[in-house]
């Protein structure tokens, strides 16, 4: 794979800052691309102000070789777009283009991601002066919403507050009578300001931050965070903490993801599997709560380890609170497998292709769906997982059912995972001491979050504290996606294609 | 049909009987009302305080307090003190109609929320239809409030429900911090609500701004905003934390029927 110029490095393996290579910008361009052409993904793009210019970083990863591969260069105020030849970078070049002030010359689609002021005043992407208000989902002069232009041709619009209990974002849909034409999707309502917080730690604070980034990932991205700070200082948790850890990843996927076939069942109108996996998702998230009190499982992971141990009697209580979960989940969604006419609705529903998911860098679940078999836990294992391994879920179809079918395996495979660790829970303390961060270094941590690759990237200043942090949700990759599965689709299939994809807002909104 | 019905059977019925019964067992380690004992604090010590994330737990001349509607129920203060002057105790009952009574401190008794007026009561004790809006949540809150309406709490029979449109609605539910980037969309549903109408508050982040409490990019949660008549604090609530919550509004539960709140 053509990284010549990067530097290689495994996840959550600090290296010196200074051992980033820094290129020209064309050097770094085009060993991007290529990178990316020749099988490698683009996991980070980030920039970050040093010396008055804004550095652009890119992690990139090698699945095959289970490694990663870091660089860097600067930019002026514009510069040319990666993503004409690279369209997983699509997003992230929005996203520095709305922090930075600096434009991706020849984006295809250069909008705001998040609706927030430039965090260099003076740079606009967009040109817009500092005291011009940023209204959400209100597209900067020559930017708007996709048109389709036709006499029998309509707009759609939907959102932020939708039908339900469910967070914000704005769709614009252009159809021709029942037929979506295509679909552009508005975020950036549940913006809080989470990443430029946390560029203030480590802290108090930062670890409950981490928790809210998706609160219905809170394991996710507080192990990601915790893989970080202890990758950063040297610390290493005992394997019974990390068992601890995974227990909790898991029940968090299976949480989850059980609580999708329920939706999923719902919006075909399937009531019998809706209410038995509404029910049972709460049989997940109360095993979690045995845990830790909380049924988000927040408190739990912690740098050096996690919060609550558990002991034989508890361990037993929820094996025997799983198990039966498990031939439920089974019971509901097999109902599923068997209906014909739900059957009917999910296949070949809101299909997205192997090529596309490629290009695009779907990752987790819905690029599982589609033929890509990336998995973080099995490219690189971590924890519990270097130990334990979890057979990867893979569907080649990438529609509904895929999307549908590939949860309930990773259920499966979840479950198993969960009731082998918790009758064999390794000896060990739950925590050990996290000392101060190594000054000036940079650690790319990843995690195999329920909607898939979660990737935080920690740099640190010369005195150990964060000079920048990264986060970056699955749900950043993956909402074009959902675009993507629209098109040539009725309108009305939308909330089912929506919840096969089930992405985080705020995760992505930050 | 014949596979439906024998699964039907199998999973049997699975809906609690609360409030008519006692509520279902918590978790062992839950974290509920807190309860703060002062005598215990030595001379100038202020571990709780330093440890608190989001700054719910203060010291000063009258004494130690904390604030439920920014208490996180993260654990961080028990861990600290070096006293025992501060627990969590199971009581999952929270919901406060006035942010004052959110405060707990040393030696008082938490009072659960009063129920509405009587005219209020008449209009909305019977049935409560709530347009939910979330302004900047995490997605746990939200989906805590989506488990009320599954089989297990099966909050329609009990007269509530959520509904799509803030014309049918007798209320609005709000989580999040209120992100800038919703306000208007926050306040603009609120108008659209009927009147008369209530306004009730799920959650820290929705009470205070929780743990982005000061971000420029939030409001500090509802208040301010809008006329709050239900506070329901947790990070998220547990949600029987929000059923009585939503239950003790519409004065559904008898204060008397209920056992005592938890005292040190």
């Amino acid at each position: 794979m053509a990284t010549a110029q990067a530097t290689r490095l495994a996840h959550n393996e600090p290296i010196p800052l200074a051992d980033v290579p820094h290129l020209a910008f064309g050097g770094f361009r085009d060993e991007v691309v290529e990178s990316v052409r020749s099988g490698g993904r683009l996991v980070a793009l980030f920039g970050r102000p040093v010396d008055g210019r804004i550095r652009l970083y890119a992690v990139l990863a090698l699945d095959d070789e289970g490694e990663l591969a870091v660089l860097s260069a600067d930019v002026p105020d514009r510069y040319p777009s990666l993503t004409p030849d690279c369209p997983s970078a699509h997003m992230f070049e929005r996203e520095i283009a709305e922090q930075w002030g600096v434009v991706p010359e020849g984006h295809p689609w250069l909008k705001p991601v998040r609706f927030h002021a430039s965090y260099r005043p003076g740079h606009d992407a967009w040109g817009r002066s500092s005291d011009t208000p940023i209204l959400p989902g209100v597209q900067p002069a020559g930017t708007e919403f996709y048109r389709v232009e036709g006499q029998e041709v309509h707009e759609v619009a939907v959102g932020p507050v939708h039908a339900g209990v469910i967070e914000p974002g704005a769709f614009r849909f252009q159809c021709h009578g029942e037929r979506v034409f295509h679909l552009e999707i508005a975020l950036g309502f549940q913006h809080r300001g989470i990443e430029k917080a946390l560029w203030e730690g480590p802290n108090r604070k930062s670890l409950r931050l981490v928790e809210q980034i998706a609160g219905d990932t809170s394991v996710g991205h507080a192990t990601a965070y915790c893989q970080a700070v202890e990758a950063l200082a040297g610390a290493r948790p005992s394997l019974r903490a990390q068992a601890i850890r995974g227990i909790a990843l898991e029940l968090e996927r299976m949480a989850n993801h059980t609580g999708d076939l329920g939706a999923l069942a719902n919006d075909v109108g399937y009531l019998p599997t809706a209410s038995y996996c509404g029910r049972i998702r709460g049989d997940f998230l109360n095993s979690t709560a045995m845990i830790c009190g909380n049924r988000f499982g927040r408190g739990l992971v912690r740098p050096g380890g996690v919060g609550y141990d558990l002991d034989g009697e508890l361990l037993d209580r929820m094996r025997k609170r799983v198990e039966p979960a498990l031939v439920d989940v089974n019971g509901a969604a097999g109902l599923l497998w068997d209906s014909l006419s739900v059957q009917a609705r999910f296949e070949g529903t809101g299909t997205v292709s192997r090529d596309d998911a490629l290009a695009l860098g779907l990752v987790g679940p819905a690029g599982r769906s589609s033929g890509l078999d990336r998995d973080v836990r099995l490219d690189y294992p971590s924890g519990i997982y270097r130990f334990h391994y979890i057979p990867i879920s893979v569907q080649a179809t990438g529609d509904v059912f895929a999307r549908a079918y590939v949860r309930y395996l990773e259920v499966r495979r979840s479950g198993q995972f969960v009731l082998e660790q918790a009758s064999q829970l390794p000896e060990g303390p739950t925590n050990v001491e996290v000392g101060p961060l190594t000054p000036s270094s940079l650690v790319v941590s990843l995690v195999e979050g329920w909607r898939g690759e979660i990737c935080h990237v920690a740099i640190t200043d010369d005195a150990g504290a964060f000079a920048h942090y990264k986060v970056i949700d699955p749900s950043f990759h993956n909402w074009i996606g959902l675009s993507l599965s629209l098109r040539d689709q009725g309108i009305s299939d939308f909330p089912l294609c929506n919840k096969s994809f089930n992405l985080s807002y705020c995760g992505h909104d930050l | 049909m014949i596979s439906i019905i024998k699964e039907r059977l199998r999973q049997g019925r699975r809906t609690i009987s609360y409030p008519d019964a006692p509520a279902p067992a918590l978790p062992d380690r839950f974290l509920g009302l807190p309860v703060l004992d002062d005598s215990k604090c030595s001379d100038g010590c202020t571990a709780c305080v330093d440890a608190c994330p989001s700054d719910s737990v203060a010291r000063d001349a009258s004494g130690l307090s904390l604030d439920m509607g920014r208490c996180l129920f993260c654990n961080d203060c028990v861990e600290d003190c070096p006293a025992g002057a501060i627990t969590f105790t199971q009581d999952y009952r929270l919901a406060a109609r006035s942010r004052a009574d959110l405060v707990v401190r040393s030696g008082t008794v938490y009072e659960p929320a009063r129920q509405l007026d009587d005219k209020i009561k008449r209009l909305f004790g019977r049935s409560l239809k709530l347009r939910q809006v979330s302004a900047g949540g995490d997605n746990s809150a939200e989906s805590d409030l989506n488990v009320l309406g599954t089989v297990v709490f099966d909050m329609g029979r009990l007269g509530i429900q959520f509904v799509a449109s803030p014309r049918h609605a007798d209320g609005i539910v709000i989580t999040g911090p209120v992100s800038q980037n919703m306000k208007e969309a926050l306040l603009r549903t609120y108008e659209a609500t009927t009147s008369p109408k209530l306004v009730i508050v799920v959650g820290t982040d929705a009470i205070s701004g929780g743990i982005f409490r000061d971000h420029p990019e939030v409001n500090n949660g509802a208040e301010g905003l809008l006329p709050i008549d239900l506070y329901i604090p947790g990070n998220p609530p547990h949600p029987l934390t929000i059923l009585d919550g939503f239950l003790r509004l519409m004065g559904r539960l008898e204060a008397a029927s209920l056992p005592a709140v938890h005292t040190p």
